[in-house]
């Protein structure tokens, strides 16, 4: 099982969670396994097979879109991170 | 000998390129192009000057432009000595080191709601523009000369500088470091893998109602991307550190996302490569931020 660290604006859908676990051997299966364990948080992120324009998923730190997206593999020990995507530039102006 | 300028804004861009010699892997090359060393102190100099340039604005023009900082500075800069007027909608919560400087260049402010981050901003100057006909918005997000600026600026003058580049790192903003620069070393190099440092976003974000007040710019083509690596506060706050403490060099918290993530992607890279980093500005419009006290970074107790 990865840990999935959930952000602030999703936290509702998670039931509160900071943080989720779900299993898979690729970005799709696991988004598949954490739409299964945790529906409202998954079809927040993953829906009709492409994940949400508005959410970045980074495994081990990097955005699955400049790797393989939906078939960049996971691994047991990876830490999967959901962002909201935003304005650039640091928002208290640093 | 160089000759003296007839106006700052002609000491716009052509920024020193410098090897960083005592953070670099070994045989790896690490350089830094030094962009605090534009007029106003940063990157978005030539930004400004571009969009403006670009604008063809009439004296007495009105700027409105939603910014945390850099480019409003620098767009004041610019529309002083072009005569125009600007005003900066900038979240409440924004450094007073950059509002005092915004001000003394003779911008007018606009404060949004700090907790909605740069998107509020963005939400409120698009509102302000849109009732409003006196205001031009140049909204460097989706404005094409931003890239313009990097990709006849910055970029060219990288590959003037070096005979060989495997790879650029800059930081994720706007996008258009990214995207000019690095389609610039693309005909250059083409092999040049061309690398975004993203900070993890500071916790005013945490604000953000849903993901549909979520952003993506419209000039970022993040397909262009070779990689895009999320680095924490920490992480950025040790290489800042780093870099004047080894370096001598005072670097803004961006480049220092940057510079950890150009060792990163050095380290990966066989034995002689190249790898330029784009520092977006200096270390003063930060002395405020707890960074420099020493003062620990719980990543937790802001995200996780």
């Amino acid at each position: 099982m990865s840990v999935v660290r959930v952000p602030p604006v999703l936290r509702l859908e998670a039931g509160g969670a900071r943080e989720v676990k779900a299993s898979g051997s690729t970005v799709r299966e696991l988004l598949e396994d954490l739409a299964a364990r945790v529906p409202a948080l998954g079809e927040r992120v993953y829906a009709d097979g492409a994940i949400q324009s508005f959410v970045n998923v980074y495994v081990d730190g990097e955005d699955v879109r400049t790797r393989d997206g939906l078939d960049t593999p996971v691994r047991e020990s990876s830490t999967v991170i959901l962002l909201p995507a935003m304005a650039g530039g640091c928002a208290s102006g640093c | 000998m160089p000759q003296a300028a007839s106006s700052l804004l002609d000491l716009i861009g052509s920024t020193p390129l410098v090897e960083l010699t005592r953070i670099q892997p070994e045989g790896r090359r690490m350089y830094a192009k030094l962009e605090g060393q534009n007029p106003t102190g940063s990157i978005k100099d030539r930004v400004a000057l571009a969009m403006v340039e670009a604008a063809d604005l009439s004296p007495g023009a009105e700027l409105l432009e939603p910014t945390s900082g850099n480019t409003g500075i620098s767009l004041a800069l610019v529309a002083k000595l072009k005569g125009l007027r600007l005003t900066c909608v900038m979240p409440a919560n924004a450094t007073p080191e950059r509002r005092t400087l915004l001000e003394l260049y003779g911008a007018r402010i606009i404060e949004s709601p700090g907790e909605l981050g740069s998107n509020g901003a963005v939400q409120l100057a698009q509102e302000i523009v849109s009732r409003d006909e006196r205001y031009t918005m140049l909204f460097q997000y989706a404005n094409e000369a931003n890239p313009r600026a990097h990709y006849d600026g910055t970029g060219s003058e990288i590959v003037a500088d070096l005979p060989h580049v495997d790879a650029l790192v800059a930081g994720l903003g706007t996008g258009g470091t990214l995207m000019g620069t690095g389609a610039r070393l693309r005909e250059a190099f083409p092999g040049v893998q061309v690398v975004a440092a993203e900070p993890l976003p500071g916790d005013p974000v945490m604000g953000l109602r849903s993901l549909e007040d979520g952003y993506v710019p419209p000039i970022l083509d993040v397909s262009k991307l070779d990689r895009k690596l999320l680095v924490s506060n920490a992480e950025a706050a040790a290489a800042v550190h780093a870099l004047v403490a080894r370096e001598g060099l005072f670097a803004g918290v961006s480049a220092g996302a940057v510079v950890h993530v150009a060792r990163r992607v050095a380290e990966e890279l066989p034995e002689g490569a190249v790898v330029v980093c784009v520092l977006a500005d200096g270390g003063w419009k930060y002395l405020s931020a707890p960074f420099w006290r020493g003062e620990e970074i719980d990543e937790r107790t802001l995200w996780w």
